[in-house]
């Protein structure tokens, strides 16, 4: 794209969401009528909120105190050195209290529940990362919690279950569809829709029905100010590539909404690639999927040619979903992010190289990220750089990759 | 004048109220839900609910997710849907309302989706996630095919938004009697009244009750103050019920002039 349009696309960009929630064409709210009142609420009670002093106060001082808000912007230098191109930073979300970005998110909402008098939480989770955070969110402002989970990612993140129960919040396994993350939405949706008088639907990524992609989406932002702030401090001037994993998108929108105005910087968005291009076999929206609605809103959707939305793989459970957040489908259309993927192998590799090179064991969501890194920075010049958004820690997911690694042997 | 129109003011005039079976399109194979239909029609049906199945039924209970589940693993799409009513219509006019999700729509091709329901027979449409304020272009498309948008109120929705939501749709208005997804329920909710009266503040159009109507008892009560009751989970009940049994026609049939006995 020339840069006069993308610069025109840009100040289209800063417009949207619409007070609809619609990111140009995708987005939206596609609920059941029960739902829009409550979604209405829901959006004018954050829109006060975020113009209260007072609740911004709270939210910050929970982000450093109990979160431990800022991250580190860590240069990985032997990582640098072994790829031999682009220097390489991690924006460190891992070491986020509970090991992931999604407490930013999560604790944002659980306040602004609080503020609206809600004092039943629900929440679905893949990884079972947003599912933590929330309970651990919880459990801080003494919150009813529960979590629907698809059964399969109960099995392959157990350690996350388990941290969800100590936190007094309850697992609920959802056993329809392809057991994981999608499924577990359908079934927070079905409690919402039912007991929508007293509960609060806290969604863990950029997605659903207005307004959670763009709350979801501000409630992350801090994590691409801080990184701003950071990178000019430590290399006096702006990085020239951001890369982002990407399932729901929250983890990539937080790193990438700072710039989307800075039109020199590069970012991609690296969705799961999983065993193969075949459908089914991966969660790359962008590459095989079509606009389509789901789940309250209008995005890429990964289907058949009879709008049945497709099952995805992905050895991450946080990948693992069949529709992309709508603002990731508006900057995919008008060229402003680049997607890609990576596989399964290329994560799990990047996985074990990371670990090996830096001392950090990386979650599989964000090792996809890495892979895309270890592509891009060869053929970037070592003045150049590039910053990622280290999403998660891997802890949850060493039983997943001793598997794999017991299998290769 | 189109057929569910017709068919209500046909009622009307006799002083009777319309009965509205759901049934789920394939469930369990698309030879029987076209006898289904025929059947019910026979048996107190005045308009029939066909839904489609969809991988994905977020305001659907266990009932008719386990439909879905059966119509798709039959390998159901939403073509098979329009061509079972192709075929129905050789043998009835009973008006046809294929309930829905949006996305399988959508894979027709936004411009193909009002001609094909009108091909195929339908007369009505109503898209369970589908609002007023998402539906600008496809309510002028329906309406220019002559296939009615039914939308749903919740009780939940506001007086504003009620109004607008009779306004947009046309044929019928389906007031969800509670808040929840589909299911069978022991009692009727005591809302649904309250809130037809709170549509027919706004529109002349007739109200539909459904969500949890299961009973003959459930069905009089909603005819008291609704000019519809529309009964689908205890129906799919019984279809599941019977499955592999050949007179699993004649079951639903029994239960469904048993529902409108009173």
């Amino acid at each position: 794209m020339q840069a006069a349009g993308k610069e025109a696309a840009m100040n289209q960009f800063y417009e949207v969401p619409d007070s609809g929630g619609h990111f140009g064409e995708y987005g939206g709210r596609f609920v059941p009528e029960t739902l829009m009142q409550p979604l209405e609420e829901l959006a004018a009670a954050y829109e006060a909120a975020k113009q209260d002093e007072s609740f911004k106060n709270e939210l910050n001082h929970l982000l450093k105190h109990f979160v431990g808000r800022p991250t580190p912007l860590f240069y990985a230098g032997r990582l640098t050195e072994h790829l031999g191109g682009a220097r390489i930073y991690l924006k460190r979300e891992d070491l986020c209290h509970t090991g992931a970005h999604k407490i930013n998110n999560a604790l944002g909402q659980v306040l602004l529940a609080r503020r609206m008098g809600k004092n039943r939480i629900i929440a679905e989770t893949g990884a079972g990362q947003h599912g933590v955070a929330t309970a651990t969110v919880c459990a801080l402002m003494n919150l009813q919690c529960l979590v629907y989970m698809g059964t399969e990612d109960m099995r392959r993140q157990a350690l996350n279950v388990f941290r969800m129960k100590l936190l007094g919040a309850e697992v609920s396994g959802v056993n329809a569809g392809s057991k994981t993350l999608k499924d577990a939405i359908n079934e927070a949706l079905r409690d919402w829709v039912t007991n929508v008088g007293d509960t609060y639907y806290l969604l863990g990524s950029a997605l659903g029905p207005h307004p959670y992609p763009a709350m979801v989406r501000d409630f992350q932002a801090v994590i691409g100010r801080e990184t701003r702030d950071q990178i000019v401090a430590e290399a006096g001037r702006l990085p020239d590539l951001l890369v982002a994993c990407v399932g729901g998108g929250s983890n990539a929108i937080g790193l990438f909404y700072e710039f989307l105005g800075d039109t020199e910087i590069r970012m991609v968005g690296v969705e799961a690639g999983g065993r193969g291009p075949a459908l089914g076999d991966h969660a790359a929206r962008f590459n095989g999927g079509r606009p389509g609605v789901l789940q309250g809103t209008r995005s890429y959707i990964l289907q058949d040619a009879h709008g049945q939305v497709s099952t995805t793989h992905s050895v991450s459970a946080g990948l693992d979903y069949s529709a992309i957040g709508p603002e990731h489908a508006r900057l995919h259309d008008i060229g402003r992010v680049e997607y890609t993927s990576a596989t399964d192998d290329e994560a799990l590799e990047a996985f074990q190289l990371l670990a090996k090179l830096e001392g950090i064991i990386p979650a599989l969501e964000s090792s996809h990220a890495i892979a895309e890194v270890v592509k891009q920075a060869p053929a970037l010049d070592r003045d150049q750089i590039i910053v990622m958004n280290l999403s998660g820690r891997g802890d949850k997911d060493v039983n997943t990759v001793a598997e794999f690694l017991d299998r290769g042997e | 004048m189109r057929n569910i129109e017709r068919t209500f003011l046909a009622l009307r005039e006799k002083g009777k109220k319309a009965f509205i079976p759901y049934i789920t399109a394939g469930d369990p194979d698309l030879e029987t839900t076209g006898r289904l239909i025929l059947e019910l029609e026979k048996n107190g049906a005045d308009i029939i609910e066909l839904g489609v199945p969809f991988s994905d039924p977020m305001a659907d209970g266990p009932v008719i997710q386990r439909a879905s589940e059966r119509a798709l693993a039959n390998g159901v799409t939403l073509h098979d849907c329009l061509n079972l009513v192709k075929q129905v219509r050789r043998e009835s006019k009973i008006p046809i309302v294929l309930f829905t999700y949006f996305n399988p729509l959508l894979s027709l091709g936004f411009d193909n989706i009002g001609p094909a329901l009108k091909e195929a027979g339908i007369d009505g449409a109503l898209i369970t996630d589908l609002v007023p304020e998402e539906a600008g272009e496809i309510r002028e498309q329906l309406a220019s095919s002559g296939v009615d948008l039914i939308f749903l109120v919740a009780p939940t929705s506001s007086d504003a938004r009620i109004k607008m939501i009779a306004e947009a749709s046309t044929g019928f208005v389906y007031a969800v009697s509670r808040t929840g997804v589909t299911g069978v329920r022991q009692n009727l909710s005591e809302a649904s009244s309250s809130l037809v009266e709170r549509v027919r503040k706004f529109s002349d159009l007739p109200v539909a009750v459904g969500f949890g109507i299961s009973t003959p008892e459930h069905v009089k009560e909603v005819w008291r103050h609704a000019d519809a009751a529309v009964v689908g989970s205890r129906i799919v009940l019984e279809i599941e019920k019977h499955i592999g049994d050949r007179a699993v026609v004649e079951h639903v049939a029994a239960l469904c002039s048993s529902l409108v006995l009173s």
